[in-house]
């Protein structure tokens, strides 16, 4: 039995130890041959309801989970922002207490505000788990980022790892940033500098103005989706501009001194921050990253079920 | 935890000996066996099943092996805390017409091999399922029997049997300890 537990809540990486991503990254491994049985379903979560309360688009997060969770044997419900009483003014809390009413045991949230999961974890003795906030983290994704480079490149302790693309829009960089560099990785980002937020360097993190460099320094590549929503305020000239200049293209890899692994969370914007040569190419492992979310998925639920602390500290005896 | 008496119920030799009989058992048992699969229960289960399978291929008899880790399908998972580490679940091929033999290191309250059983037929349904193990401790809380037993001791709830492979730890050896609570 390990020492190691997740707690009540994941909110983000920035405050887990380097023990406790390791033990999802672990707890994920056996949860992938569940996915390959001819019935993929275990019984562990039987009898617990989960609430999927997404305040934000969300294709495939919002499936990955409600995939893991009907793996694991949990009841589920979806709850999106329209079509629901949050359109009538209800602020979060009201919701979550309202659905407490209801007995659930756990909240898979998406908000746009910065935050809004941890104010909620706080309020709620239910188990939340952070599907993406704001501008501040998405641990599931990065977590089945570095999952997906260790099935590759066997360890994470030591590699470069560059993220590429909308920075400073990207919750899915701050999480892989943190859970990366608690793992001894080395960091770097490449892209405008209009899109790289303030303070990287304190954190130890690389900027690389042009892709060439950073292919040319980093063992994985990570690139961002160019969020096309967010782009309203004159960040970059234009699309094509952007391609151009900042696009990860196969002319741009064949120039890599060594083999370089491809990552992309999703959705791809195909022509614009990625490919598609490269995006359906031999060093793109996109497709393992969405086969690997499920997993990671099913361990922070399945670990989260069991977190809750009294348990810990009875267990400890 | 103290341990206030160490007694050992095998020794290693003996534990050796006892794989052979429990080898010749599961044979006789399975009569012609179709198909027999060995599936060792997470952790000692495992090699357990190895060293069974070793045997029964040295008298030329087919065997397929798997791991199955039980933890999934707990019936605990509630009051255990801190999620005990899943192990890796191998299962060869298709269970349907097979004589599945499940093998485990020590048979003591029946909840793992519930588990087992649960588990073992969302993978299929086996032509029949069988239990082997080493040691048979009593104190079943479920209507659940082995059909190969290596040893059978019977202690009460404050005794605990420990047995130690090779593979895992580096010895051979079944211990007993009694009055192991405080």
């Amino acid at each position: 039995m390990s020492a190691v537990s997740l707690g009540k809540d994941l909110i983000g990486l920035e405050h887990l130890t380097p023990e406790q991503i390791q033990l999802v990254l672990d707890t994920a491994e056996p949860f992938k041959e569940v996915s390959e049985r001819q019935i993929k379903k275990v019984p562990t979560l039987r009898g617990k309801t989960i609430v999927n309360l997404f305040y934000e688009a969300s294709t495939r997060t919002r499936i990955s989970f409600e995939f893991a969770e009907k793996r694991l044997s949990a009841d589920t419900v979806n709850i999106a922002a329209s079509g629901s009483s949050i359109v009538k003014g209800e602020n979060l809390v009201d919701t979550a207490r309202n659905l407490e009413a209801m007995r659930i045991d756990m909240v898979v949230i998406r908000h746009p505000s910065s935050g809004a999961p941890g104010f909620l974890a706080d309020r709620i003795p239910s188990n939340v788990v952070n599907g993406g906030d704001g501008k501040h983290e998405h641990p599931t994704q990065a977590l089945l980022d570095i999952l997906t480079i260790r099935d590759n490149l066997k360890t994470i302790s030591g590699l470069k790892v560059c993220i590429c693309g909308d920075v400073l829009h990207s919750r899915v960089a701050r999480s892989n940033i943190w859970g990366l560099l608690a793992l001894g990785a080395e960091v770097g980002v490449c892209g405008p500098k209009s899109l790289m937020p303030y303070g990287l360097e304190e954190l130890g993190v690389r900027f690389f103005p042009r892709p060439e460099e950073a292919i040319e320094w980093a063992d994985v590549l990570n690139i961002l989706r160019l969020q096309l929503e967010r782009m309203n305020a004159g960040f970059i000239p234009s699309l094509r501009e952007y391609n151009r200049v900042f696009g990860i293209t196969n002319a741009r890899l064949e120039r890599a001194p060594k083999d370089i692994l491809v990552l992309h969370p999703g959705p791809m914007n195909r022509g614009v921050e990625i490919d598609s040569d490269v995006a359906d190419g031999p060093h793109s492992v996109i497709l393992d990253q969405v086969t690997n979310g499920i997993a990671v998925r099913m361990a922070v639920l399945y670990l989260l079920a069991g977190g809750k602390p009294d348990l810990a500290e009875g267990a400890k005896g | 935890m103290s341990q206030t008496h160490n007694e050992t119920v095998l020794s290693g030799p003996e534990i050796q000996q006892k794989i052979d009989e429990m080898a010749a058992a599961v044979y006789t048992l399975a009569g012609e066996p179709k198909e027999l699969v060995l599936v060792g229960i997470q952790r000692r289960g495992v090699p357990l099943a190895e060293r069974l399978s070793n045997v029964l291929k040295e008298k030329g008899v087919a065997v397929e092996l798997g791991a199955l880790d039980i933890t999934l399908y707990r019936d605990d998972l509630e009051t255990v805390g801190p999620r005990p580490v899943i192990g890796e679940t191998r299962i060869p091929g298709e269970l349907a017409g097979k004589y599945v033999v499940i093998v485990d290191d020590v048979l003591y309250t029946g909840r793992t091999i519930r588990a087992a059983l649960d588990e073992l037929t969302d993978f299929g349904r086996p032509d029949k399922i069988a239990l082997c193990v080493l040691v048979d401790r009593g104190g079943r809380e479920l209507p659940i029997q082995a059909d190969v037993t290596g040893a059978t001791v019977s202690v009460d709830v404050n005794s605990r049997v420990d047995v130690f492979l090779d593979e895992i730890d580096g010895k051979d050896a079944v211990e007993l300890s009694r009055g192991w609570r405080e």
